[in-house]
């Protein structure tokens, strides 16, 4: 055990928190002051994501001919990701390219869908979505009633998909869609990749509690895919999405987020007050605040472990499955203190007179409470955990 | 950056697990309950053919010189097995006393018999007060024309029943941490005696510890100068705690896990009930990552990092609670057997509350967080 940085770890961290304190976009109020969806917002997301990628620190992991930097060091791509939330760096608008259906391509992907999709995942050109939930079919995935019939060289595709993140703009779908109706249900799935601008796809956007537009509804009517934009084998999509799904939950979470995020709630503790008395002062929230330093500090350490693991090339054990579940109820749980502190001020909003920090705390209460249920509920991580790590029967 | 174990730590804990289960199986455990000093010298014998008691001790005192990481390693394993006896208080505590605070002729003197086991020694801190702070220290010791004697009370002394030694943190002046001294207390010197207090956990024995002019053999350390050791080993203990706390919390949750596998009620292995899964996986999404916790305040221990104290606090605060927590739920998913003197279960949910409220329960360490982290 040694948790100093290698000498070259420590220069390419400093490389980049130079380029990033250079490269940051600072904030632009005329821009924040539009919806988040706004064109010209989203087109200072795209520019941003590139700019990072030419300066060669997106998905440093992929290969060099599908335009990644070819980089196998975890470690440099964790001091990445590390150095990014350290600097308020704008989160990737490409993320689930980058993070979901990359790794899915990477893995299982045919050489031409790795050489058309990857370069343009990398640098934001085209923006992927996950369209895997249905009204019918949330926990339980499988049931899926999206309904894809081959036809010649090309599926049609009719149903429907819900939640779908970032919808709105995004290029491309990669999709799960049912291929064969009449086999088991985990085995008439396929996975395939759907143009957004093809004929027959409506997208509606829905508002979350937030009031803001992330996610949306998605409508096929007889939309022509053709059978190349299938990934993996026909009806094998079930394995080709456990791909993505394990590595949406299982991402090797740098928890440097939470710890600002925990920082962030001592400083706001400490400068506010609340039935005369300094927030800080108050022996139960200081029990409180403490209480979650202890957990934040158990998954800043657990993390670590798993990047060590994953650095000697082992095999994540049951620790791994429980990041989800853990990470996301953490973060929730700092935000909840958080209103707790503010007290009358939590409920204000961003606009308000008199708001605390922008009104980022009531926003990120609800936002976090959108990550426990997005990305398998916290009931189904549990199931997870218990059946797959503990070996416990499946319910009846 | 490497937080992960070496290949000999892994071995360690393994050879430390197998020769647990084979050496100190729970019905071994049970036979220490009625034992009159809840000790068993024959296991100390075998842990230190191993090397175990001296894992700590340089080897020029004829010890492995190995460090707290090391040790925690152990003690993990020790709290799986609920192993009775005073090797924490002996091996860690009254051991790292001695190595940090002893002069070169009581190392010489103690260190390679508590290394081999031949002596047993343990820490006397509380007293009836049970303040943890300097404050809580008032055992006065009184310059004589030979030395110092000492006349008061230790409480919740461990083991004191089978020690060779005392390491007794007494008020030398004053009222404050200045004025706190170390001593070294001979077990059969004159004027001490000792009283049992009857507790729950009957694989940890405490006793009250009464001094009537007792000789103190010698100072660790310079007289009015112990609070800084003492301190020391108050962290030390929260990360030994933590370890044995980690170790309980695992096999709690291993043994709930099987024995659901096993029961069958409505027609089915109650395994297979929902309720008894997320309580499962609730103990894991608790037990894991603590287990990194431990790791980290006794490598920052070992290293001397600025955050030690901090760490240890930390370690001590969470596994207080995942630790109780963990043997509640595991007894509950045993039901009724759970609740049984003749099931083991309560042997670690015992073992837990004590863990708990040793050197500092969960609220005492938070507090102490809050205070590092300048609120
Ligand atoms: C912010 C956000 C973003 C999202 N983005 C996307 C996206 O981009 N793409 C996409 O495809 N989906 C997305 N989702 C959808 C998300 O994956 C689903 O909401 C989630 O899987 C739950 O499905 P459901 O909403 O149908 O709830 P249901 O499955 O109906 O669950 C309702 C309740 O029942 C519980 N439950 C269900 N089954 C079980 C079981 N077997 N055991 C115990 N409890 C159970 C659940 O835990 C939950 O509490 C997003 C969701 C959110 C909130
Ligand atoms: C202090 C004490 C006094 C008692 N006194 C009496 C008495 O006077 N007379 C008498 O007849 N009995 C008595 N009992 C027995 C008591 O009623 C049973 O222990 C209890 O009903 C549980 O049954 P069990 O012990 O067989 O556990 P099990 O039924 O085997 O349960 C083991 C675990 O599985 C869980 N479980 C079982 N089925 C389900 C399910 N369908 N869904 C979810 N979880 C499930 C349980 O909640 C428990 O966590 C007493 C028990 C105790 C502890």
């Amino acid at each position: 055990m040694d948790l100093a940085y290698s000498k070259e770890d420590e220069a390419f961290r400093k490389t980049v928190r130079t380029w990033l304190k250079a490269n940051v976009p600072k904030k632009d109020k005329t821009l924040s002051d539009l919806p988040p969806n706004d064109p010209r917002r989203i087109q200072r997301a795209k520019d941003w994501q590139r700019r990072l990628y030419e300066a060669g620190y997106v998905a440093l992991g992929w290969p060099k001919a599908y335009g990644g930097q070819g980089d196998s060091d975890i470690m440099r791509q964790t001091i990445v990701n590390e150095e990014l939330v350290l600097a308020r760096a704008p989160g990737l608008i490409g993320a689930s390219g980058l993070t979901m259906l990359g790794p899915t391509l990477l893995q299982v992907g045919s050489e031409e869908q790795k050489q058309r999709y990857l370069p343009k995942v990398l640098t934001a050109e085209e923006i992927w979505c996950q369209g895997y939930s249905e009204p019918g079919s949330g926990s339980d995935l499988a049931s899926l009633r999206t309904r894809a019939e081959l036809v010649g060289d090309a599926f049609i595709v009719n149903g429907q998909k819900v939640w779908t993140s970032g919808a709105q703009f995004s290029d491309r779908m990669f999709c799960l869609v049912r291929t064969d109706p009449d086999a088991p249900k985990h085995r008439g799935i396929s996975y395939i990749l759907i143009d957004m601008k093809t004929p027959g796809v409506t997208v509606r956007p829905l508002v979350q509690m937030t009031g803001d537009a992330g996610f949306n509804e998605v409508f096929f009517e007889d939309v022509r895919v053709p059978r190349e934009n299938l990934v993996g084998e026909l009806n094998q999509g079930w394995l080709v999405a456990n791909a993505t799904l394990f590595h949406e939950r299982n991402m090797l979470g740098s928890t440097t987020r939470t710890q600002l995020m925990m920082q962030n709630l001592i400083r706001l503790a400490r400068s506010h007050s609340r039935y005369g008395q300094p927030v800080a002062e108050d022996p139960s929230i200081r029990q409180q605040l403490a209480d979650l330093t202890t957990r934040v500090e158990a998954m800043k350490y657990h993390s670590l472990r798993q990047l060590t693991a994953a650095t000697k090339g082992r095999k994540p054990g049951i620790g791994a499955m429980v990041n989800k579940l853990v990470g996301t109820e953490l973060n929730h749980d700092i935000c909840a203190l958080a209103l707790e502190i503010m007290n009358s001020y939590a409920p204000l909003n961003r606009r308000a007179s008199h708001v605390i920090d922008n009104g980022i705390w009531p926003y990120e209460f609800m936002f976090t409470l959108g990550l426990i249920i997005g990305g398998g509920t916290s009931q189904i991580q549990k199931n997870i955990i218990s059946e797959r790590g503990l070996g416990m029967p499946k319910s009846r | 950056m490497d937080f992960g174990l070496s290949e000999e730590q892994d071995l360690l804990q393994q050879s430390a697990r197998e020769f647990l289960t084979q050496e100190c199986p729970p019905q071994f455990v049970r036979a220490l309950l009625d034992d009159e000093h809840g000790f068993s010298p024959e296991l100390h014998r075998k842990m230190a053919e191993l090397g175990w008691p001296g894992l700590l001790v340089p080897e020029k005192f004829g010890g492995l010189g190995l460090g707290l990481l090391d040790m925690a390693l152990l003690l993990e394993e020790m709290g799986r097995a609920v192993v009775p006896g005073p090797f924490l208080f002996s091996s860690a505590l009254a051991t790292f006393a001695l190595m940090r605070g002893g002069s070169s002729a009581q190392k010489k003197t103690w260190l390679p018999r508590l290394a081999s086991g031949d002596a047993i020694g343990t820490l006397a801190f509380l007293e009836a007060s049970d303040r943890l702070d300097a404050a809580g220290i008032t055992l006065k010791a009184r310059k004589k024309r030979d030395g110092y004697t000492l006349s008061g009370t230790k409480m919740f002394v461990p083991f004191a029943a089978v020690a060779d030694i005392l390491v007794v943190a007494v008020r030398t002046s004053g009222k404050s941490e200045k004025g706190v001294s170390l001593v070294l207390v001979e077990r059969d010197a004159p004027g001490l005696t000792i009283r049992p207090l009857d507790m729950f956990d009957r694989t940890r024995r405490v006793y009250e510890v009464r001094f009537k002019q007792v000789p103190v053999s010698g100072f660790l350390g310079k007289a009015g100068k112990g609070w800084k050791l003492l301190a020391q080993l108050q962290d030390l203990a929260c990360v030994a705690l933590s370890a044995d706390s980690l170790g309980g919390a695992q096999q709690a949750l291993d043994m709930a896990v099987e024995y659901t596998k096993v029961r069958e009620q409505f027609n089915r292995p109650i395994a297979s009930f929902q309720a008894l899964k997320h309580m499962a996986a609730e103990m894991v999404s608790e037990v894991e990552p603590a287990r990194s916790l431990v790791w980290y305040a006794a490598y920052a221990f070992d290293t001397r990092a600025k955050d030690a104290s901090r760490a240890a606090s930390i370690a001590k605060a969470r596994l207080s609670a995942v630790y109780t927590r963990t043997t509640n739920k595991a007894v509950q998913m045993h039901g009724g057997i759970g609740f049984t003197w003749e099931h083991d279960m309560h042997f670690w949910f015992k073992r837990a509350k004590w863990n708990e409220f040793a050197f500092g329960a969960a609220a005492y360490h938070r507090e102490r967080v809050a205070r590092f982290d300048g609120y």
